[in-house]
């Protein structure tokens, strides 16, 4: 899922001291997992930011609202109506979610509440680690199911760095060295022999180049709705 | 009872409750600025619960929970005391003083220190003074005098 957590309520204050009435918009999906932007976090960031504001004498109107899903139109729809009312909007989505607002709602201003982080899962009750770059071509089946570059500090595909200590990572002694849980795990299932070749530089044209990404696929596409560009 | 302190106690059915009560039949004098809310437990406790309170003018919250290791429902206590936590460091960055919120522990047999944590709260919220959240009186005042005019323009407009 993609994990997020909330901006500082003084920048949030500060994004929209200057609007008269605010609409706070959580979404119901993973960052209501994550614990940042679902139904709860959005009523309690409600009362914070109003208490922040007249703090400092702004009268500015804060009201709240968590749709299913922010990051598809059709479940936008259930805002159209009220969204006019409002001269900004505050999303408790991640970075998809307040973009998709911003699409729907061009006369509005709209604003993140919460810093999107990364995808990842959940570790324990309340922690949260990066599992993955979302790079467009997967290696997870040559590394023994452990992504070399985002468990890697270094994103190397030739590891481990001659700074691996005692399985743990000389960027940051808390983090495991990734590279000595793929030797691990490699080692478990026996399938250490490949590393012995040298891995070729990843294709990166799948990913981070290039421009927004896109996924098409033909056969869901509705006749005169295809992608947009 | 202007400037005194408006106080919420947010308390465990189990301990707090009980003890304010013991209090009360003691005959204990503490101050009567302390308005009490019963919890079956104090993991009952919602950050929002907190925020609610302090958006609505009061001084000051009071969270007491049973003594650790005693709670009724194992760890309710110990997860109130999280939350209350995370309610401090909100209040923080809304720019109001932490200290206006508080969690204690205590026994159903500890109604004197039910009276003495009350009497603490009281006396360090005279210190930081009314919540600036305090509903403005002039204000309250201003908006009863609107709805009478409504309702007599009303009337007046029956009448015609
Ligand atoms: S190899 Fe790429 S797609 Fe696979 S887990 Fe790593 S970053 Fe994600
Ligand atoms: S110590 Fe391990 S995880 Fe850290 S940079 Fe080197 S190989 Fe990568």
């Amino acid at each position: 899922m993609i994990v997020a957590d909330r901006k500082k309520i003084p920048q949030i204050r500060d994004m929209v001291k200057n609007h008269r009435r605010v609409l706070l918009v959580g979404c119901g999906t993973c960052v209501t997992v994550c614990l940042a932007g679902g139904e709860r976090e959005v009523g309690i960031l409600g009362s914070a930011l109003r208490m922040a504001l007249r703090l400092q004498h702004h009268d500015v109107v804060v009201d709240e609202c968590t749709i299913e899903r922010q990051c598809e139109d059709a479940f936008i729809d259930i805002l159209a109506q009220r969204a006019p009312e409002y001269d900004a909007i505050c999303s408790l989505g991640c970075g998809a979610g307040v973009q998709a607002l911003a699409e729907r709602f061009s006369n509005i201003a709209v604003y993140p509440g919460l810093n999107t982080q990364f995808m990842g899962i959940l570790e324990s009750q309340g922690v949260w680690t990066e599992k993955c770059s979302g790079c467009g071509n997967c290696l997870l089946g040559e590394f023994a199911g452990i992504c070399p570059i985002t468990r890697c500090a270094k994103h190397l595909l030739n590891g481990p760095c001659g700074g691996s200590r005692g399985g743990k990572c000389e960027v940051n002694a808390n983090i495991d060295c990734g590279w000595q849980l793929i030797h691990d795990r490699a080692g478990k299932l026996g399938i250490l022999d490949p590393f012995e070749q040298i891995v070729p530089p990843h294709d990166w044209s799948t990913g981070l180049d290039g421009g927004p990404r896109k996924v098409v696929r033909e056969d869901q596409c509705i006749a005169g709705l295809g992608p947009k560009s | 009872m202007a400037d005194e302190p408006l106080i919420l106690a947010m308390c465990c059915h189990y301990c707090a409750y009980a003890a304010a009560d013991l209090a009360g039949s003691m005959r204990l004098q503490y101050p009567g600025n302390v308005r009490v809310l019963r919890l079956p437990c104090t993991g009952k406790l919602e950050v929002n619960y907190l925020m609610a309170a302090f958006e609505r003018g009061v001084d000051g919250v009071i969270v007491a929970g049973c003594l650790e290791g005693g709670c009724h429902f194992l760890e309710g206590n110990l997860r109130a005391r999280r939350r209350v936590e995370r309610a401090r460091k909100l209040l923080a960055e809304i720019g109001l003083e932490p200290e206006r919120l508080e969690m204690f522990n205590l026994s159903s047999a500890e109604g004197p220190r039910f009276a003495e944590i009350v009497t603490t709260m009281v006396e360090r919220l005279k210190r930081f003074g009314t919540s600036p959240l305090r509903p403005d009186p002039t204000r309250i005042e201003r908006g009863v005098q609107e709805m009478n005019q409504q309702a007599e323009a009303m009337l007046a407009g029956d009448k015609r």
